[in-house]
């Protein structure tokens, strides 16, 4: 199972990242008696592979649907995550989750002088491509225009403020 | 003697063989045909890259223009196949790139590729013109500049849904102006922007263009302009299909549709604004065919599209289309002979479109030259499927995927055999089945029975007995590749049927009851079979040989049956016969 790890955290899937995953359902349940309510139905959980649909289309049709699942990248580290922005309602949730996911801390946030104390800034690409700091639309705004995420040491974010 | 043709005759007419299997039977005659065959062969396909090496490839055919390969075995496409386990192009490129100067074409499907072999094959080959990587991964944009930078005379650069490392979409941009070769670019994989000019200079002057599939960040603001440089395109990939609704977009795109007189095939249509739909309708009536898997859009609007497609051939459709939308299809679309209908939701625990077996049976119904079919429904009956065998007797490939593993027949109750049974015995030229529902060991008798032409069968959640896995191996004289997960079926079946594995390109079976000894004596056995045990929990024989493995993969190989670049999870056969990894 361990060594499932690397792909499973890049795999697609529902739900928040970092929740743990399935088990195949029970073979040689629900025989062909009608009366099969003795076996319970198993656990809406999702098995590996099934429905057989490649990982290319999974992940166009999430982007499809959804729209609002964008990669996070750090700068540093060797592959990107992935997030649902709906999943969050607002900065304060959004920045949790980042944290959690890679294990740092993002310092305060103030229009002024942007993240504060910590040794990196979030940072987002925008539907024009330019780079903005994280917090400085109001929510809805930003969830509609973020295109990709970047977790920014905190060095090169400096002298990056909202385009006024 | 005295008396035979001179090899240059023999040769010319050999060059009317196109087909490998004519060749290969012309090969087998006598020795000289074998030798003034093997130095004339041009093209060359290759099912599985591990069923023969580079250097038998290169020491046999000299002369090769064009190579073919496939890797990783079909079931990699659901994340069965751990990853690592192998098929890396590299060898085979490194070496091509020693033996055949003039190779000119390399299609690749399911293999490992990284920038390494794609600069490697920019720099060979003086000639090089097609290069097509389907399903593929393991390199980055980067390698496609070496591409699109060192290729002079290149035709193709296809990469069809392969898995590929975007890091930016400067890649394009090093076309050289002197490249006007192109005749067929897809990039619909990729996801970043490339730069717009570039691209449009690059289709303003590729006059040979005929195949275009954009990828999503072209927004469709751009798209009037492409179009209007390439009247001639035969097919075309759009980008992001959305805008705001503006009458000047509109009647541009419109417009540049309507100069296309040749296009045949339309694909993308991302993010879909129904409102644009309209903009392609002068074109409809040429379109044979048309890829809206990626539309999520209601089926009025799909079905308002589809309707001025009279001539349409192939069809590839979310089930957004529903049952109602698939019945327009039979109404309007009479030459129709291939449908796939993808799910919207397919984790979802409830429906959440109106799409049933109802809509494939009218389909079925009303499309008198459906042969090949992809389907996926969350119910199906014996009745509906025997419904759709009476139907339609010619169908050559019939794929179902009932969503909920072991999902009886919702109207009885009861397994799906009596269905799927008469899927085999009445389409009597079928070459390709995959099944799902709740099944048992009848319907593989079934399937030995009748299905004499099948050759490539996907078993899923099915079955009760080595049984059924018998009446398939024992029965399916045409057998080609046979993909089993979860089924209660082990040694006795395979053991029984060794002989048949070496008339198969391969078998794979994960999750089922195959014991490690049954590998170790299948490999025993049969010398020409590599018997590959996949198991990601230590060396099996840490545990008794009666424990079953994760998975095995079986295939016929002339090369060594231990490949070197077998990672740790994989065990095959060591020479002193025991079962130990590389």
């Amino acid at each position: 199972m361990d060594s499932d790890l690397n792909l499973k955290a890049t795999e697609l899937r529902l739900g928040l990242p970092g929740t743990t995953d399935a088990i195949s359902p029970p073979k040689n349940n629900k025989r062909s008696s009608p009366d099969s309510d003795s076996a319970p139905s198993p656990p809406k959980a999702q098995i590996v592979g099934w429905p057989p649909i490649r990982s290319y289309r999974k992940n166009n049709l999430a982007e499809a649907e959804s729209g609002s699942f964008v990669k996070v990248s750090m700068d540093g580290a060797p592959y990107l995550r992935k997030i649902d922005l709906k999943v969050y309602n607002g900065y304060l949730e959004l920045l949790e989750g980042l944290e959690k996911m890679f294990k740092l801390t993002i310092g305060e946030y103030s229009e002024r002088e942007g993240y504060k104390g910590s040794e990196y800034a979030p940072a987002y690409e925008d539907k024009d491509g330019d780079l903005m700091l994280v917090g400085d639309v109001p929510w809805e705004m930003f969830e509609s225009s973020c295109k990709k995420l970047r977790i920014m040491k905190a060095s090169d974010a400096r002298g990056l403020g909202c385009a006024v | 003697m005295a008396y035979s043709f001179p090899e240059e005759v023999l040769e010319h007419v050999f060059s009317f063989l196109s087909l490998a299997r004519d060749r290969n039977a012309v090969s087998l005659v006598c020795k000289s045909w074998y030798e003034i065959e093997r130095w004339c062969r041009h093209r060359i396909f290759v099912g599985n890259c591990y069923a023969v090496s580079p250097e038998i490839v290169i020491r046999r055919f000299p002369e090769l223009r064009a190579v073919e390969m496939k890797g990783k075995p079909h079931f990699a496409d659901f994340n069965l196949v751990p990853e690592g386990w192998g098929a890396y192009a590299y060898p085979w490129i490194a070496a091509m790139a020693e033996a055949y100067p003039f190779l000119e074409e390399i299609k690749l499907k399911r293999m490992v590729v990284t920038d390494e072999s794609l600069e490697l094959i920019s720099k060979s080959y003086k000639n090089f013109k097609v290069l097509v990587l389907t399903s593929c991964e393991g390199f980055t944009t980067d390698g496609l500049a070496s591409i699109a930078a060192n290729c002079r005379h290149l035709r193709e650069l296809d990469l069809r849904e392969s898995e590929v490392e975007d890091l930016s979409g400067h890649w394009l941009s090093h076309f050289p102006d002197s490249c006007t070769s192109l005749v067929s670019l897809n990039m619909s994989c990729l996801g970043s922007e490339v730069s717009f000019s570039s691209l449009e200079r690059l289709v303003a002057r590729s006059p040979n263009l005929r195949t275009l599939r954009l990828n999503r960040a072209v927004p469709l603001e751009k798209l009037a302009n492409l179009v209007r440089h390439a009247p001639q395109l035969v097919e075309l990939g759009t980008g992001a299909y959305s805008s705001e609704i503006r009458s000047d977009t509109f009647s541009s795109l419109a417009d540049a549709f309507s100069a296309c007189k040749q296009l045949k095939a339309l694909s993308g249509f991302w993010d879909v604004v129904p409102s644009y739909l309209p903009a392609v309708y002068s074109v409809c009536s040429g379109i044979t065919s048309l890829n809206l898997s990626y539309a999520a859009i209601p089926s009025s609007d799909l079905v308002k599209l589809i309707s001025q497609c009279q001539n349409l051939q192939r069809l590839w459709v979310l089930d957004y289309i529903e049952d109602s939308g698939l019945e327009a299809l039979a109404a309007s679309c009479k030459d129709l002979q291939e449908l796939r209908v993808f799910p919207s939701d397919p984790f979802g625990a409830e429906p959440n479109v109106s799409l049933t077996e109802q809509g494939l049976v009218s389909v079925s119904e009303g499309c008198p030259k459906l042969e090949s079919v992809l389907y996926f429904c969350r119910q199906m009956s014996n009745a509906a499927l025997i419904a759709i065998a009476r139907n339609r007797p010619n169908f050559i490939r019939f794929r179902l995927c009932i969503i909920e593993p072991q999902a009886a027949d919702y109207l009885t109750l009861e397994p799906l055999d009596a269905g799927f049974g008469a899927i085999v015995e009445n389409c009597k030229e079928l070459r390709r089945l995959s099944m799902s529902g709740l099944l048992t060991d009848r319907v593989f008798k079934y399937i030995g029975t009748h299905a004499k032409k099948l050759e490539m069968l996907s078993i899923a959640f099915a079955g009760e007995s080595d049984l059924g896995l018998h009446h398939v191996l024992s029965g399916c004289d045409s057998l080609r590749k046979l993909e089993i997960r979860d089924c209660p079926f082990g040694d006795k079946a395979v053991l029984a049927n060794a002989a048949k594995l070496d008339t198969m390109r391969s078998l794979w079976m994960s999750s089922c009851s195959v014991s490690f000894g049954a590998c170790k004596l299948l490999a025993q056995k049969m010398p020409r079979l590599n018997v590959e045990v996949i198991d990601e929990r230590g060396p099996p024989d840490s545990r008794p040989e009666s424990c079953v493995v994760e998975r095995v993969y079986v295939y016929r190989t002339v090369a060594s049956r231990q490949r070197l670049d077998m990672p740790d999870f994989v065990w095959t056969l060591d020479e002193d016969s025991s079962m130990r990894y590389s």
